[in-house]
């Protein structure tokens, strides 16, 4: 394991939110690990945009994902998408964990590798487990992430959103 | 510069074999913990138990594998988790790799957790698994256990305990 495995930023919401933004990240590291562990108000998906400046709302994304529903498993992409990816979560403890390459170097597109986890509700009737590969087509460092819900669902009291920075060297 | 992905506690299985590894008084200082574990069985075991805080009970996951020739998911209502070591009759001296991530653990919410498991043979059977898998328990996590369902695990499996602080 890294033993640079640094804490950038870490928030608890302390009221419901539908997002979260992390900004003015050090382009110090090599890699960065965000950890989100939380509810929703309601069923949605979480997505996720990122830019150099502001966050680009643009068609400039595109996702590959393989989940599974319990019953089968399946994949699906999208291409000049307007987020970063998209992960169904719901009113029980998610969690995902996204690692971003080489972040900030400013030659190449830049790309991230997601697990998300949504467990199974009370009555089993919803729960997803599931991976992703993310690609966001702009050269530009990284130095801000916005976490947030597609139809506007709030993140509950106590989610929390944590970034790390992974130093090669 | 901090370092803050920690080691709590790190096993390796002597040449007895060991029907459990068991992780006990893990400290409420960090933030989340992660489990990295290699295992094989002393017999045709693909899966072990987990256990938090000593129980096997009011767990639930959804699984997806893929085994080589086709993928699919599962839901499980225990705590089994599946393809996580090596059964004896493989290649020898091959081990599964292993790595369950669980945010928030002294936290009151229920548990959930996040891993993922391989295992290769060079033949046929081989299998990886992502897992989403929560515990029902408000309780703080205190102690981590890997159980065999059958046998033992072999000389030389590991398994460590990293904590992880977000400051």
């Amino acid at each position: 394991m890294a033993s640079t495995y640094t804490p950038i930023a870490t928030t608890t919401l302390g009221s419901a939110a539908a997002s979260y933004t992390f900004t003015s990240i050090p382009s110090t590291y090599t890699d960065l690990v965000l950890v989100f562990s939380g509810t929703l108000s309601s069923a949605d998906y979480v997505c996720m945009r990122v830019g150099n400046g502001s966050i680009d709302t643009g068609s400039n994304y595109s996702h590959t994902d393989l989940s599974g529903n319990g019953t089968s498993a399946s994949s699906s992409r999208s291409s000049n998408a307007t987020y970063f990816f998209t992960a169904p979560m719901n009113t029980n403890q998610n969690n995902m964990i996204i690692n971003f390459q080489n972040y900030s170097n400013t030659t190449t597109n830049k790309t991230a590798l997601l697990r998300w986890n949504t467990p199974l509700t009370d009555g089993g009737a919803t729960g997803v487990v599931g991976a992703e590969v993310a690609l966001w087509r702009s050269t530009s460092a990284i130095n801000q992430i916005r976490v947030l819900t597609y139809a506007g669902q709030n993140f509950n009291t106590g989610s929390t959103f944590t970034l790390y920075g992974i130093q090669a060297a | 510069m901090a370092n803050t992905f920690e080691l709590i506690s790190s096993v390796t299985v002597g040449s007895g074999g060991a029907a459990s590894i068991d992780f006990t008084s893990i400290p409420a200082t960090y933030t989340d913990l992660c489990l990295v574990f290699s295992l094989r069985s002393s017999d045709g075991s693909d899966y072990c138990g987990l256990k938090f805080n000593n129980s096997s009970s009011s767990f639930s996951s959804r699984q997806i594998y893929g085994n080589g020739s086709g993928a699919g998911s599962t839901t499980r209502s225990n705590n089994d988790l599946t393809g996580s070591q090596t059964p004896s009759v493989y290649t020898s001296n091959v081990f599964s790799n292993n790595a369950i991530y669980i945010p928030n653990y002294t936290g009151s919410a229920n548990k959930s957790y996040s891993r993922d498991s391989v295992f290769e043979n060079n033949g046929t059977n081989a299998i990886q698994t992502l897992e989403a898998g929560i515990w029902s328990n408000t309780s703080a996590i205190n102690q981590v256990t890997l159980v065999h369902p059958s046998a033992t695990f072999v000389q030389y499996s590991t398994a460590t305990l990293y904590g992880v602080s977000n400051a």
